[in-house]
């Protein structure tokens, strides 16, 4: 067929006799391959551009506009009531607020929610203890201000799972049917409370 | 003193790089000899670089340099001395340096044995890997330098992540790299190829040896790092379709679809561009593996620390390399015409149609892998893609082909008879027949995994009938059967044992994910457990310090039918410096299961400690399968009629032999 | 505040891979023990790396454990108990993707492959069959020659 040894000399007689025409679409097949690559290679540069956000990698909430989950939590030691979804539902439009003791974050966006609480026209903002010693949590707003209406001790991370939590800091806004509209994860900084959340807010009251 | 050697090393190494792309594709075109003879002390000017900035990096982590940033921040100073060897690869800048010392490797082998390739393709091999090391030094260099020093040096270093502190973890880099790195030849050859022109049978021979040294190598990394997941992480898996495992058995899959693809376009002079395709795609898919891995693209617990900065080099990389040969593809191959023709019922049918499994099966894995970036880069919702799926959608894939690949060696080129073949094969239905009523008989349940056996016992008998076959064993005196022995090219026995060592990985895989079986609890000393036939006596639980660790160590008696057969000590460590635990389970391995104890954290409540209990069936037949088919690409690759240059030896033997010559069709 | 607040942002990445958690307090009916670690190893830990909850460390993962073992011994389905948390979590803590319209891709994209592949395949087969594209063009005159010289090598 060829010489073992090969040569760069004239090219074998068979590929010079001239092939029959090829049709497009015989043409276009070969062409696919360099097609999904180049999609591909797009999607992964936006992907790359999208690293520098920190909230690409958050998970969206599967509770989005539908009603609150129904639960019941105790207390912590030293407050009156604890939290039930009752309560959340005859506030009408509210937030809710998952944060622990343990959490790093929690404690940097904590000012945030005290500073908020004493704004007079705020939504009341019901808290979520998650996972932690009541302990902990009473001596972690008696240092750093309560700005929660009514505070629900979740020791065993029950109530969350039923809201779809997976860490802290998480915060809910709740409209007044008793409805999740916005999830949102992590810290929560002055910028996503002024640009994101109280607009929100504002367009649910009406 | 080192650190700046190693980088002004690298530095050279670049520019060797360089020349060797350039310089050898201009003579190429040129058909100048001067310049395409430049390739070969280009290339050995690369390898002595790169090889002494390696020989830099690994003196600056056995002395344990601290003013060297990678080692201060990859070692520590009462690390064992192995892992500080090990080190150098295991973190992002210095895997990449044994990157390109690889590709430098290979490229002074080409030089070195590529003896009668035709000048103006060797000239132009050479250049295209002088491209990809000169991308990848560029890289180093500008992005990942593990020469950058500290000032001041700290005192000591961070440690190795513990988990990378393992014999079995220390080499699988190695051995994955010469198999990723090792598809960079066919895919050289396929490019070269493409800028001749032409693809002849000779092409394809060239192509085959590189392809299988390749597809060893990453075939024992591949199961290097299985087996490690499976002592190390504690939970008794070994395969957990992570992205990153993806990334490497993807190259596998189109490296076996390119070995069987090269032999048609070797015996048959047909699948010519095909051939040249899958060369590009197994390279290309190599180069994705690095990118998804050290991008942050993906999310995986192998995943080294993700920096966009470097995924966005990575990925200008690829469109170059990737899209560039891709789209010369789509520019030259219409032109390649092929001559040979088959029937579809023909060992080249056969052969086709593995190779369409094969490349759907990885067209599978790829889709599941990519999905989620896919989806989450389109509107943004999360999937999660995960074992269940591929078990779904790539397992029944495999199961004709396995079907296939006993029946193909049985097959005549050009036209086969299939009933002849299924005739000679009624042994390994026999058996395919059996395991299955066995196995329904003795475990019952979903008839799927003993389907599955059974396809993987139709696989090795039929491998042992055709090579029982070949020396017409029991059909003529055993004498003549040892001469016929003798006589055997080695890759036919090659491809026995590849054949006969998928089944019995295979085997492993299925029963271990099938019939696995697990117990957990709480044991404090005295405590029993039971797991089917066996229990478990926690006899007692204390402390052992290490070099760089402390360790909990439990001493468990293992029995069964009431005798002692095994006392286990599972253990878990704890490793001061970084602060990480591991767990190192205890392990009874016999030929046809693995017992397998995993220690778990103490309990507060009871005073105990959490233990799992694992019994694993058929396990170790895949870290055996993989040995064997390791051995028999081995065993393929040192085939006399493999390595290029012997076309009169090859001529001498014929003529000894014309009776063989005769059954032509057989010969493989 | 400015570096306060990365630092807050990079502990954010940091705190989903919490401290180990407490001990597995298996089933006692073995039935329903094994029915648990096998749903485990469909649920993807959502704090750690890809893997399941029956291979990891973490707290969520030990809760969601305990949850599953929880609505078997309540006498929920395998189905049921999988639909529980993804109805809280949605499609990422599955570790099958479920079958929906943004996942037809994912699930046919495979089989049409095979499909299509096959077809070339056939169609590969069909076009071999046309004898013209086998015949050779006849030899030149200096390829005679060189054939002449190839072929008189082999005399003995």
């Amino acid at each position: 067929m060829s010489d073992a040894t090969g040569s760069s000399g004239e090219p074998n007689r068979a590929d010079a006799a001239a092939p029959p025409p090829r049709s497009l679409l015989f043409r276009l097949r070969f062409v696919i391959p360099v097609l999904v690559f180049a999609a591909l290679a797009i999607i992964f540069a936006f992907q790359l551009g999208r690293q520098d956000d920190e909230h690409s990698r958050d998970l969206p909430s599967a509770l989005l506009d539908r009603p609150m989950p129904d639960f019941a939590l105790q207390a912590l030691p030293g407050w009156s009531v604890g939290l039930t979804d009752e309560d959340i539902r005859a506030a009408g439009i509210s937030m809710v607020n998952v944060f622990a003791s343990w959490c790093g974050p929690c404690r940097v966006e904590h000012p945030i929610w005290v500073e908020y609480a004493k704004q007079p026209d705020a939504v009341p903002v019901f808290g979520l203890n998650y996972k932690d010693a009541p302990e902990n949590a009473t001596d972690w707003l008696k240092k750093l201000g309560d700005p929660y209406k009514q505070i629900g001790a979740d020791q065993d991370g029950r109530a969350g799972i039923e809201w779809g939590v997976y860490g802290v800091p998480e915060t809910f806004v709740i409209d007044k049917e008793g409805r999740i509209v916005l999830k949102h994860v992590g810290v929560m900084t002055r910028e996503d409370l002024d640009k994101k959340i109280l607009p929100l807010i504002a367009k649910l009251k009406g | 003193m080192s650190a700046e050697l190693g980088h002004y090393a690298l530095i050279l190494a670049l520019v060797m790089a360089v020349v060797q792309t350039t310089l050898p594709m201009v003579g190429a075109a040129r058909r100048d000899a001067l310049w395409m003879g430049l390739a070969t002390p280009a290339v050995i000017g690369q390898f002595v670089f790169v090889s002494m900035a390696f020989a830099c990096l690994m003196h600056a982590y056995v002395v344990s340099d601290f003013s060297v940033m990678n080692v201060a921040a990859n070692s520590h100073s009462d690390k064992p001395l192995l892992y500080k060897f090990t080190a150098v690869w295991g973190n992002h800048e210095g895997s990449m340096v044994l990157w390109v010392w690889i590709l430098a490797v290979y490229g002074l082998a080409v030089a070195a044995f590529g003896g009668n390739l035709p000048p103006t393709l060797k000239a132009r091999v050479l250049a295209i890997q002088g491209f990809i090391g000169a991308g990848f030094l560029l890289f180093s260099l500008g992005t990942s330098d593990p020469f950058i020093r500290l000032d001041p040096a700290p005192i000591n270093g961070n440690d190795l992540n513990p988990l990378l502190q393992d014999p079995g973890l220390a080499f699988h880099p190695p051995l994955l790299y010469f198999g990723y790195v090792g598809m960079s030849m066919p895919f050289a050859f396929a490019i070269a190829a493409l800028i001749e022109g032409r693809v002849d049978p000779a092409w394809a021979r060239w192509v085959r040896p590189w392809t299988l040294l390749a597809w060893c190598t990453l075939t024992a990394g591949i199961v290097l790092g299985s087996w490690w997941a499976y002592y190390e992480l504690g939970w008794g898996g070994f395969w957990f379709w992570d992205p990153v495992e993806n990334a490497s058995f993807m190259p596998w899959l189109m490296g076996t679809a390119l070995l069987h693809s090269a032999l048609v376009a070797e015996k048959r002079d047909a699948l010519k561009s095909w051939t040249v395709l899958l060369a590009i795609l197994a390279f290309s898919l190599s180069l994705l593996g690095t990118f998804l891995v050290r991008s942050g693209v993906l999310t995986s617990v192998h995943s080294f620390a993700s920096d966009p900065a470097r995924g966005a080099y990575i990925l200008g990389f690829l469109v170059f390399v990737i899209g560039g040969s891709l789209a010369l593809y789509a520019w030259r191959a219409p032109a390649l015409k092929a001559t040979g023709t088959f029937k579809p019922i023909s060992r080249e049918g056969a052969l086709l149609l593995n190779n369409l499994l094969l490349v759907v099966g990885c067209a599978t894995v790829f889709v599941g892998t990519l999905y989620p970036i896919v989806l989450d880069a389109i509107d943004g919702s999360k999937v999660s893609v995960g074992p269940p799926f591929f078990d779904k959608t790539f397992v029944p894939l495999m199961a004709p082909a396995l079907l296939l690949t006993a029946m193909a060696p049985f097959m005549a080129w050009k036209r086969a008879d299939l009933g002849g073949v299924l005739q000679r094969i009624w042994l390994a239905a026999l058996a395919l027949a059996g395991a299955i009523a066995l196995i329904y008989a003795t475990h019952g349940g979903p008839i799927g995994p003993a389907i599955g056996i059974g396809i993987t016992a139709w696989l090795f008998v039929g491998a042992i009938v055709e090579f029982a076959d070949r020396l017409r064993l029991f059909r003529v005196p055993l004498a003549e059967s040892m001469k016929r022995l003798a006589g055997l090219p080695r890759s036919a026995i090659g491809t026995t044992l590849a054949h006969a060592g998928v089944a019995v990985l295979a085997a492993g895989c299925i029963a271990g994910s099938a019939w696995r079986t697990e117990t957990i609890g709480v044991m404090k000393p005295g405590d029993q457990a039971t797991l089917g036939d066996y229990t478990v006596t926690m006899a007692t639980i204390g402390e052992e310090p290490g070099p760089n660790y402390s360790a909990v160590v439990a001493e468990m008696r293992l029995m069964k039918d009431g005798e002692l057969i095994d006392v286990m000590y599972p253990s878990k460590r704890f490793y001061p410096v970084q602060g990480q635990q591991t767990t190192e389970a205890a392990i009874r391995t016999s030929f046809m299961s693995d017992f397998y104890i995993s220690l778990g954290d103490p309990d507060e409540a009871s005073g105990g400690h959490g233990v799992r209990l694992y019994h694993n069936p058929l396990v170790p037949w895949i870290w055996i399968g993989a040995v064997v088919m390791v051995l028999g690409g081995l065993l393929s690759l040192s085939d006399r009629r493999l390595r290029v240059g012997a076309p009169a030896r090859a001529r001498a033997r014929r003529a000894e032999r014309p009776a063989e010559a005769g059954a032509g069709s057989k010969a493989s | 505040m400015r570096p306060v607040l990365i630092l807050a942002l990079a502990l954010l990445l940091a705190w989903p891979m919490a401290v180990e958690a407490a001990v597995d307090r298996p089933l006692e009916d073995a039935a329903l023990e094994t029915r648990a670690l096998r749903l485990h190893q469909e649920i993807r830990c959502l704090v750690c790396q890809g893997q399941s909850i029956g291979d990891s460390n973490a707290e969520l993962a030990y809760d969601l454990r305990q949850l599953v073992r929880e609505r078997l011994s309540a006498g929920d389905s395998d189905d049921a108990v999988l639909d529980y948390l993804h109805q809280r979590y949605g499609d990422f803590v599955l570790l099958e993707p479920p079958v929906n319209p943004g996942t037809y891709a994912l699930w046919f994209g495979p089989p049409l492959l095979l499909v299509i592949g096959g077809l070339m395949v056939f169609l590969y087969h069909r076009r071999n069959r046309r004898p013209a594209a086998a015949v050779p063009a006849p030899l030149s005159e200096a390829e005679r020659r060189a054939l002449d010289a190839l072929v008189g090598e082999d005399k003995p």
